[in-house]
């Protein structure tokens, strides 16, 4: 898919969400969409594999965020995988997120963690890269365990990793 | 007088003699005669040969006296050449047995001096090989040890990372980062 209609889709998607007046909230779930669609390689088969009706995996995305997400950002997902374009998923959601956030003059922070944040960690992760970057940050955690611990954050183009998977791959290369 | 006839008389008749020792006057003078003839004539005409003969013998002998001597001569200086000669070898083996022991030597020096260099070759091989099979199984070592531990420190790691590890990893991480500027 081209640029062009990628961000075709996420300024339709973002206008959605903006209309629902729940930006804020379905920007943060499809982000999470995003990464799970990018990490799981079943669930990518699945919602890829054209054999199967969209229906069905329209019903996948619905059992799949039911009840854990907005109703809005199930609706969204499954306008994405219906219309054959669900390979751009993580691109259409990624156009989103850093328009919301060009929209909010904000710097988009991704985050990975061996564990999840408590909200007290995540304001002051946020404060933090925003004094490091002298620019507000919309925080987007993902929890990956591959990180093993610490935490990695990228912010544009500039890259703070303190996790123990780095230093472990540093250790090995340095023996 | 009287007695010469008679003798002479008696020398007629050859079956008598008149002393049973001495001839008879006419046989002493017959026999005289004829023996001063053949003498004679021995030494005319037989004399000449003779004395060739005599001298002929005598020359031979001189000279064979002569060669005899020139032999001698030609003896002593052959012997005196070979005595020379015989000092000439004693020399000429001195010198060749000298040659050959100064050759020995060199030979020997120089065998020894090769081998010296060869066995400092070889040692110098010897080290080098010694130090490469040192560097390699050191090296091998090394690897060995660099991958069991790159192998067991995430084990490791992993096992002791427990949840309140994790969190105070995020804390440090977010103190360093708000301390940073």
């Amino acid at each position: 898919m081209s640029n062009v209609k990628v961000e075709a889709y996420a300024r339709a998607l973002f206008e959605i969400a903006q209309a629902e007046g729940s930006l804020d909230r379905v920007e943060d779930e499809l982000f999470r969409v995003a990464r799970a669609f990018e990490s799981n390689d079943q669930l990518r088969a699945t919602l890829t594999d054209t054999t199967i009706p969209a229906e069905r995996r329209q019903q996948v995305i619905e059992q799949l965020l039911g009840g854990k997400a907005s109703a809005t950002t199930v609706q969204l997902v499954s306008v994405v995988v219906t219309s054959g374009q669900v390979r751009e998923l993580p691109a259409i959601i990624d156009a989103l997120v850093k328009r919301a956030a060009g929209e909010k003059q904000q710097e988009i922070a991704e985050v990975r963690s061996a564990i999840p944040l408590s909200d007290d960690q995540q304001q002051r992760l946020a404060a933090a890269l925003t004094k490091v970057t002298g620019k507000p940050v919309n925080l987007k955690v993902v929890v990956d365990e591959s990180v093993l611990g610490g935490l990695v954050a990228v912010v544009g183009d500039e890259v703070i990793d303190d996790t123990v998977r780095t230093r472990l791959e540093q250790l090995k290369t340095r023996i | 007088m009287n007695r010469l006839i008679n003798v002479l008389l008696a020398a007629e008749d050859p079956t008598v003699s008149h002393h049973w020792l001495y001839p008879e006057i006419g046989e002493i003078i017959y026999g005289g005669l004829a023996a001063v003839i053949v003498i004679g004539g021995i030494v005319k005409f037989a004399g000449p040969t003779i004395v060739k003969s005599f001298r002929a013998r005598t020359e031979r002998i001189q000279k064979e006296l002569d060669d005899a001597a020139n032999a001698k001569v030609t003896a002593d200086a052959d012997a005196q050449g070979i005595r020379a000669a015989l000092g000439d070898i004693a020399a000429e083996r001195t010198r060749i047995l000298a040659d050959a022991d100064a050759q020995a030597a060199a030979v020997l020096t120089e065998g020894r001096a090769r081998i010296a260099a060869e066995v400092a070759d070889l040692e110098a091989k010897a080290d080098s090989d010694l130090a490469a099979a040192r560097g390699r199984n050191t090296d091998e070592l090394r690897a060995e040890i660099a991958m069991l531990a790159s192998r067991a420190t995430p084990i490791v790691v992993q096992r002791t990372l427990n949840d309140q590890t994790k969190s105070e990893l995020v804390e440090s991480f977010i103190q360093s980062v708000g301390a940073s500027r």
